[in-house]
């Protein structure tokens, strides 16, 4: 492989794991939004890099697929249920934003150290790729962990999955019909999520998972 | 008759459940399931003795069924033929007795399709020569049981009986099951041929050894394991009871003689300490509690620990002695254990099988509403006061000759080299004469509370003698109690091959010993005429008798103002069941039964009566029990709280086991 190809490929997949970084620090949920559809951007361009240097053709429909759906759809979606659902103004921090920070940082090395070690003697590029996916499912997970309110952990969910879109293409000889399968069932969780979210609301008013978490108490 | 036959036999015997399921509640039912069983288990019993006395060769059969590559082994020795025979002869005798007894039950759909099963199972285990089909037919015999004690499910007490029989009979078949893989090794050798040739480790052998008190104990009825067995024994129909305490705790004993003796290769010096410690205190808290409770049939399956434990005493001896190379000694305790195994067997039966009786005829169990049952019930009477005899350990009937040689065997211990063993076997010897002592007092105050005095209940004025087939069945075993009694040079020849293959040695042949004597070890030490005990006794009972009749004055007497006694007609003023036992109770209240005695006395005026009431609970269940049950609610309590979180928490817990796993990963060398 070029020695070129492979650091354009990597520094596409440093790109995400620093935007996994950047979503991870947005409080507001308009900002979040925005970070996401970039993150999908990096994604589907890092795809598309994948499918020129692999020179596996199959992968462009995967970058489509991602650019058109994940940074362009679903980001408008959730922009007009933030919007109907009136919570654009809204802050919010469980843990504060250093410690999250500090705690990605360290997921980060975890997740380099293992993967590292564990795939020795496999594609260099593949192992970077996988290192690097490993890292934004972390943070994507991490995200969610300290995260209340529901759209922010949807979006947590949104970017665990481009990790493994990450990973899926990172590996040579992934068919098609997986990758196809997964946008699918993204886009299923999208809707369910969406309709989940108003009826949340109707019910709560509200879409903080406190909420959630309080009325279950309270009927045990 | 080769394996090929045996297994025909247990094939009858599963055919007849099925055959049962299908003949439904009808009363012909009852009556053709039981005689089909008593054929089969009469064949089968004819079989296995024959195999006995001829000492026939072992021979095996493997068929192809059961684990790939393994196939079900089955292979009869002598111990197996005499087990086989125990087994069947107990199931012929009860299969004789239900027919009488089990027309009388109310639900026979639940009892008759496990019945032959049952039977099927033990004949199973006892033929099984390698650990799959051993430990299948032991769970099979578990399950059966298992049923069988639920068969009356209706009353709580039951309820709570099958649950902790069926969780202690899980925990021992897993101790098994653990004791077997050991065994087995790495290389997977499920054969007991194979187990044979192979000896383990000593420490395999000693966790084998523990495991394999802790399986077949369980099911024997060690304490502190022996909990169920006082629930479930008298809650199955009285038939059943007996097969599982007469007939299954000796299935038990076999397994613990199969492993220990036969598959764990050479024995330790210390193998026999344990066995024998545990025994010991089995005998004698067995009988404490047999002897303070009021339920017929559960001071019987106390009872029945307490021959577990004489037996056990008996294999504890009989492994010291072969680990200090007394092979002879070895063989003497060996022939106790097996001799008390055949006698428990024998009066066990016959004493539920009477217990079953005054059920039947009285719909009591309950010895505080019984008494004066000998003038209504006089055989059923005379065959329990045999078995009470018997199992009080009196001459000239059997239960005196085992225990005598179980005590020969404890006094050959001074020749033993080690001052530890020699400290310790006379304690254990202390501490079956204590439990002898008290099975006496146990006995007296069964058969003389329920059959002799006044009846306290109207149910007991009216009851009345059992069916035929009931007492033919308890006849035929009070008759061979005695026979096994005056005759046990006989029974102990007949076991001479068992005893051989165990031991690597044997008494000296009995029966050619004049006069029906036996002497174990020499005749210059100690010798036993059972039959000349018996002439005694009985050529005295007939003398006092006629003198009694001849010298007693026929002339009129006015009675004294005192009445003998029973100045007062009511049967209350006669001695209960708890009034006989009450002086136990307060020596060893404390420490044993942790007995609590409440008196209600109302003040002068008060109209209400005075109460006085007591309260026992077994130690084992304070001492083990309590704190693992204590620590599985508290972790239960613990756990319970994730039922509980929230979905966040539910993520964190998600990613922190990712997270640790990852570490793990990272840091594994």
């Amino acid at each position: 492989m070029d020695r070129l190809d492979f650091d354009i490929a990597h520094m596409f997949a440093g790109g995400l794991v620093l935007v996994s970084f950047m979503l991870l620090y947005q409080d507001r949920l308009y900002a979040l939004l925005n970070m996401f559809a970039a993150q999908a951007l990096v994604l589907a361009v890092s795809v598309a890099w994948q499918a020129y240097i692999q020179d596996a053709p199959h992968l462009y429909i995967t970058a489509a697929i991602t650019l058109i759906f994940k940074a362009i759809v679903i980001p408008l979606a959730l922009h007009r249920i933030v919007g109907r659902l009136r919570i654009q103004r809204q802050v919010e921090t469980v843990v504060s934003t250093v410690p999250t920070m500090l705690a990605g940082i360290a997921l980060v090395s975890l997740s380099m150290v293992v993967m590292l070690r564990v795939t020795q003697g496999a594609d260099v590029l593949a192992r970077e790729d996988l290192a690097f996916a490993l890292s934004v499912v972390l943070l994507g997970l991490l995200m969610m962990v300290t995260r209340s309110n529901a759209v922010s952990q949807v979006v947590g969910f949104m970017s665990l999955e481009n990790g493994l879109i990450l990973a899926a293409t990172g590996a040579r000889g992934m068919p098609l019909v997986v990758e196809i399968s997964v946008a699918f069932s993204i886009l299923i969780a999208l809707i369910v999520v969406g309709i989940f979210l108003f009826r949340i609301r109707e019910r709560f008013d509200s879409v903080d998972l406190h909420a959630l978490d309080g009325s279950k108490v309270n009927r045990i | 008759m080769p394996p090929a036959g045996f297994l025909l036999g247990d094939a009858a015997l599963l055919a007849l459940g099925a055959m049962a399921i299908v003949l439904g509640r009808g009363r012909s039912a009852s009556a053709f399931l039981y005689s089909g069983a008593l054929i089969v288990s009469l064949l089968l019993f004819g079989a296995a003795l024959s195999r006995l006395v001829t000492a026939a060769e072992p021979s095996t059969l493997v068929l192809p069924i059961g684990l790939p590559w393994v196939g079900a082994h089955f292979r009869i020795d002598a111990l197996a033929s005499f087990f086989l025979s125990v087994v069947n002869f107990g199931a012929a005798s009860a299969s004789l007795y239900a027919l009488g007894y089990g027309r009388r039950e109310h639900e026979p759909s639940r009892v008759l399709p496990f019945f032959p099963a049952f039977l099927a199972g033990m004949n199973l285990v006892l033929i099984a020569d390698d650990a799959y089909s051993f430990l299948v037919s032991w769970e099979f015999m578990s399950l059966a049981s298992w049923a069988l004690v639920m068969a009356h499910h209706r009353e709580d007490e039951n309820l709570r009986a099958g649950l902790v029989y069926i969780v202690m009979a899980s925990i021992g078949t897993f101790a098994l099951l653990l004791a077997f893989g050991l065994l087995a090794g790495p290389g997977g050798h499920y054969a007991f041929a194979q187990m044979r040739a192979d000896a383990p480790s000593p420490l395999v052998a000693a966790t084998v050894l523990g495991l394999v008190l802790v399986g077949a104990g369980s099911k024997a009825g060690l304490v502190p394991l022996h909990v169920w067995l006082p629930l479930a024994h008298p809650a199955a129909p009285s038939h059943v009871s007996a097969l599982m305490s007469g007939v299954m705790t000796k299935v038990a004993v076999y397994g613990f003689i199969r492993v220990v003796f036969d598959l764990l290769g050479p024995i330790d010096w210390w193998w026999g300490i344990p066995v024998m410690v545990v025994g010991a205190a089995t005998a004698v808290i067995g009988v404490l509690f047999a002897l303070v409770q009021t339920d017929l049939k559960r001071v019987l399956a106390y009872s029945t620990i307490e021959n577990i434990g004489v037996v056990f005493v008996a294999l504890g001896l009989s492994l010291v002695f072969m680990a200090n190379g007394f092979s002879v000694a070895a063989a003497l305790a060996m022939t106790a254990a097996l001799f008390h195994v055949l006698n428990h067997a024998l009066f066990k039966s016959l004493l539920f099988f009477g217990a079953g009786a005054v059920l039947t005829s009285t719909g009591e169990r309950d010895m505080g509403k019984l008494g004066g049952l000998l003038n209504l019930m006089p055989a059923t009477g005379l065959f329990m006061l045999v078995g009470c005899a018997a199992i009080s350990a009196l001459p000239p009937l059997n239960g005196f000759v085992s225990e005598w040689l179980v005590f020969q065997a404890i006094l050959l211990s001074p020749s033993l080299l080690s001052w530890a063993l020699k400290l310790l076997i006379p304690a254990a010897g202390a501490m079956l004469a204590l439990a002898a002592a008290l099975a006496g007092a146990c006995f007296v105050r069964a058969f003389g509370i329920a059959f002799l005095g006044r009846p306290r209940s109207s149910a007991a004025e009216n009851a009345v003698e059992v069916d035929r087939f009931s007492l033919t069945a308890m006849g035929a075993l009070a008759v061979l109690c005695l026979l096994a009694g005056i005759f046990p040079g006989q029974v102990i020849d007949a076991l001479t091959p068992v005893v051989r293959d165990l031991t690597g040695a044997n008494l000296v042949s009995q029966s050619a010993i004049p006069w029906v004597s036996i002497a174990p070890v020499a005749e210059s030490r100690s010798s036993y005429n059972g039959l000349l005990v018996f002439f005694f006794i009985g050529m005295s009972a007939l003398l006092a008798a006629y003198v009694v009749h001849r010298l007693a004055s026929r002339a009129i007497r006015r009675a004294p103002a005192w009445d003998c006694g029973f100045p007062d007609a009511s049967p209350l003023t006669q001695y209960s069941p708890d009034s006989f036992s009450q002086p136990i109770r307060r020596v060893y209240g404390n420490f044993a039964f942790r007995a609590t005695e409440r008196l209600d006395m109302p003040p002068p005026g008060e109209l209400r009566p005075a109460r006085f009431k007591v309260e026992m609970v077994d130690i084992a269940w304070e001492v083990f029990y309590a704190p693992v049950i204590g620590g599985v609610n508290r972790l239960a309590t613990w756990f319970n709280r994730m039922q509980f979180l929230t979905i966040r928490q539910y993520l964190s817990l998600v990613f922190g086991a990712l997270v640790f796993l990852l570490l793990v990963l990272a840091s594994w060398a």
